[in-house]
Parts: structure tokens; C-alpha cells; sequence
């Protein structure tokens, strides 16, 4: 199956991203009060990119932190056989009370992990608010929750499943829909 | 992961370093301003003590706790175990109530193997008599690789009670499992036979066995559980074997100093080396919290083949 993203056009979304990010945070002091909160393993490099990508349209350095929702997930205890999955170190090196956090992951799907995040964030602090960013959303919601910024919507069925690689972690840029 | 934590000799090398590199994880947690994640909610751990103990029980509290999980503690001191009770009707009585992980403390060896036989809860090993104490060993090890960034190939000392020493024997195990190179030493009444069967060298000179030292762990000197004269007065012994300044210089510049406490000053240790630059007792102290909700998170999920 072919790449439903390439590396042009996820670099292209994430800078599309970038400039609404800035739009909808316009208020007089908006810019400062954003942080980027990256959800393991691939919400941590698209932070970073976004955070790149608004350092070069403004100059501004938007703190960015990594999280780590294992320990939140509703799934953990549930099943009686297989190994507990890796914990990996959450680091948030800066105070998110009173910022306006934007959640990034790569793939939004039933919103578990997103009700996990959020649940692992207001344990850090007090946000003036929580803004979430997917490179993809490909449906099938089982909570609600929607998404604030989105790079792309994709139409999926039930029997697939989203791939997304990135230079930082798998080498190269893609998005594949594989069939299961 | 196995169903229970009853000592370090069931552990791969593999499975130590998950241990130890999920502690890296949790140590997290405890910097945080709520110091609470959600993760063993609706668990219930008993903290189930036949001798005394502050930190393990302390730290073994603090990090179910932590993980948000039900716990509850017995002391034997006011327990019905006065009335007669033996350990297996205890634990079958504890078991009835559907605990999910029981910590154990006991002054037999073996009696962690015992429970884990006759309990379908998980059972972590808090130290039992002269085995093992696998959490102990779990966070020095946390401790050195945290200082020296390996394990392997360091040099490891280890000084004082060695006969009577779980955390010893628990040491032993890990640290030559992982490739760090042990040199034992105590007076030779305090010398178990076949100690060299773990793969440790052993020293009657502690001058000898401190000589270029990575690490040097002092163990106390256990008088209630000594029946007999092993050595004739605690000035002695510590003339002859406690930790100095002058005995520290001969190791390597950057050596840390380590004790499982609780500490015997001017026994094994004296008070300048104790709060001295290079001890980094209160860390491990410190790791030990993350360590056990490491073990704690692991033993939680599910086992291979369950």
C-alpha cells in the first residue's frame, strides 16, 4: 500500500500546524504561555518539530516536555497474561501551571490515551488550558474527545491499522494504512 | 517476569536491567508535586514484617502508595503470630481476604519460598534470614549505575558481617551476574564456607581488598543474630576492619561508599566516612522507593504462561 503521507507532506502539515497554532493564541501574551507536551514514543518528535517549526516563523522558544501515559492507561491491569508493557521517564522540565499545554501524539483513534494524558497532565499542575494536536485522526472515537488541530483525517476501517514513522525513531518520514 | 520476587538468583540479566531501567522511570514520579500515579488502584499489598525494620517497610509503603495501591501492615509485635500462630496459617488467613502482592520479612530463610507455594497472591522477598534481600541488592545496583553509568567491569568491596548478611548474598548474586568484579572481606570467623561458589574473591586484608576500589559497601555488623564470640571486642573489629578516611584513600579517587543500614557508627563505619563526600548512603535510601514500585509495577501484570 502506498504512503498516504510522504516526508514533504508531513513536513508541509507540520508547518501548516505551526502557523495555527500561533493564529489561535494570538492574544496579547498568548505565544508565551504555550508549551508543547509530547506523548511517547512518537508525540516527542513532532513537539520538537512543531517547536522548530514556530521558532523559525517567530523567533519564539516554546518549552517542550515528554510524557510518558503507561501508568494512566484503563488497559493496564486488565489482562492476566504478558508482560507488563515498558515504562519510559516522563520529563516535563518546566511548570505547566496557568500554560496552555499543546497535547501532541501522532495517531488519534479511540481517545484512550488522550483521556490517560490528560488525567497524567493535571497531575503536574493547573493549565490555563490543554489544546490537542494529531498528525492523523483516523475515527473510531470510544471517548469524547476531539481533536484541535489535525494534520490529517483518514477515513479508516476497524481491520486496519495506521503506521506513522519518523526520521527520529524509524529512520524515515511516512504514514501507511496497513491492512490486519 | 515470574509470579514472585524471592531472590535475586531467579532473575536474568535481562530481567535485572528492566528492573532497573523501569526504576529510572519511576524515580520520576517522586520529583513530581503529586507524587501519586493511578496504576495499581483497587490492589491491595500486604506489608507482612516478622522482624523489625524502618526503611524497607517505610519504603516499601511509600511506593505502594505511590502507585495508588491498598496497603496494610502487620507488625508481629501486635499480631496474633504472639498467640502461636505459624506462618503458613498467617499467610493462608491473609490469602483468604484476596491480597494481590504480599511483602514479606521473616527471620527464617526460605520462608518467602514457603509462602509462594501456598499463596496465589505475589509474594516479594523484603528479606528473609541469611538468603537473600533482592530489593536491597535491586537499588544498590539502581545506586551504582546511577554514579559509574555500568556495572560491568567495576570493581565492588564488600565489608563486614558477611556470614550473617542477606543483602550480601543477594549483592553477590547480582553484581557478578551483571560483570562487576566482588572482592568479600571480614574476619574469617565471619567467612561463610563456599562463599567463593558465587563467583567473589575473598580477603582477610580489608587495606588489600580496598586497594583501587569502584565501590565499597559496608555491612553491619548483625549482633542479634550472633550466638557466640566471632571476634573478640567492636573496638577491635573495628580497628581491624571498619571504614576509615585513611582506608578509603587507598581506593580509586571517585569511589562511593555504601551502607544497607542500619548503620553501626564507629563499628564498621566510622562517622567521618558515613557522612563523608563519597558516601552516597541516603541515596540509596532514596532509589530504594523507585525501585520497589518498579518490582511492585512488574510483578502486577501478568506472567508468561499464566
Amino acid at each position: 500500500m502506498p504512503a498516504v503521507l510522504d516526508a514533504v507532506r508531513i513536513n508541509r502539515t507540520l508547518t501548516r500546524i505551526a502557523h495555527e497554532i500561533l493564529e489561535r493564541n494570538a492574544a496579547p501574551g498568548g505565544v508565551d504561555e504555550l508549551a508543547l507536551v509530547g506523548i511517547r514514543t512518537r508525540g516527542v518528535p513532532i513537539a520538537r518539530r512543531l517547536a522548530k517549526a514556530i521558532h523559525d516563523i517567530n523567533g519564539h522558544e516554546i518549552p517542550t516536555g515528554a510524557l510518558d501515559i503507561t501508568l494512566y492507561r484503563d488497559d493496564l491491569m486488565r489482562h492476566a497474561v504478558g508482560p507488563q508493557p515498558v515504562i519510559r521517564r516522563t520529563e516535563i522540565p518546566f511548570s505547566i501551571d496557568d500554560k496552555r499545554i499543546l497535547l501532541v501524539d501522532d495517531v488519534l483513534y479511540t481517545g484512550r490515551t488522550i483521556r490517560a494524558a490528560l488525567d497524567a497532565l493535571i497531575d503536574f499542575g493547573r493549565p490555563k488550558s490543554i489544546q490537542l494536536i494529531v498528525l492523523v485522526d483516523r475515527g473510531h472515537r470510544e471517548l469524547p474527545i476531539k481533536a484541535d488541530y489535525v494534520g490529517k483525517n483518514l477515513p479508516t476501517s476497524l481491520s486496519q491499522s495506521v503506521q506513522v514513522r519518523l526520521q527520529e525513531i524509524d529512520g524515515r518520514d511516512e504514514v501507511e494504512i496497513q491492512e490486519s | 517476569m515470574k509470579k514472585d520476587l524471592l531472590g535475586i538468583g531467579d532473575l536474568t540479566r535481562d530481567e535485572i536491567y528492566l528492573i532497573l531501567d523501569t526504576a529510572e522511570a519511576m524515580r520520576e514520579i517522586g520529583q513530581r508535586p503529586i507524587k501519586k500515579v493511578p496504576t495499581l488502584r483497587g490492589k491491595t499489598v500486604v506489608n507482612l514484617f516478622y522482624e523489625p525494620s524502618t526503611r524497607t517497610r517505610t519504603s516499601f509503603e511509600i511506593a505502594e502508595k505511590r502507585l495508588s495501591a491498598d496497603t496494610l501492615n502487620i507488625a508481629v509485635a501486635t499480631s496474633s503470630v504472639l498467640k502461636g500462630e505459624t506462618l503458613a496459617d498467617t499467610a493462608m488467613n491473609i490469602e483468604a481476604m484476596a491480597p494481590d502482592v504480599i511483602v514479606l520479612r521473616h527471620a527464617s530463610s526460605g520462608a518467602c519460598h514457603l509462602l509462594s507455594r501456598i499463596c496465589r497472591s505475589r509474594v516479594i522477598n523484603a528479606g528473609d534470614g541469611m538468603h537473600e534481600h533482592p530489593t536491597q541488592a535491586l537499588l544498590d545496583a539502581f545506586t551504582i549505575r546511577e554514579h559509574k553509568k555500568r556495572i560491568e567491569g567495576l570493581k565492588v568491596t564488600i565489608v563486614g558481617d558477611l556470614l550473617h548478611s542477606r543483602v550480601l548474598r543477594s549483592n553477590a548474586l547480582l553484581l557478578t551476574r551483571l560483570g562487576a568484579d566482588v572482592c568479600v572481606c571480614g574476619p574469617s570467623t565471619l567467612v561463610p564456607i563456599g562463599i567463593e561458589r558465587f563467583g567473589v574473591r575473598v580477603s582477610t586484608s580489608v587495606d588489600e581488598a580496598v586497594d583501587e576500589a569502584d565501590v565499597v559497601m559496608m555491612l553491619r555488623i548483625q549482633q542479634e543474630r550472633m550466638q557466640g564470640a566471632f571476634f573478640p571486642s567492636l573496638r577491635e573489629y573495628f580497628n581491624t576492619f571498619g571504614m576509615t578516611t585513611a582506608r578509603v584513600a587507598r581506593a580509586k579517587p571517585d569511589v562511593i561508599i555504601m551502607h544497607p543500614g542500619p548503620m553501626n557508627r564507629g563499628v564498621e563505619i566510622s562517622s567521618e566516612v558515613a557522612d563523608g563526600p563519597y558516601s552516597v548512603i541516603l541515596e540509596q535510601v532514596a532509589n530504594g522507593v523507585a525501585v520497589r514500585m518498579a518490582v511492585l509495577y512488574l510483578l502486577a501484570g501478568g506472567v508468561e504462561g499464566d
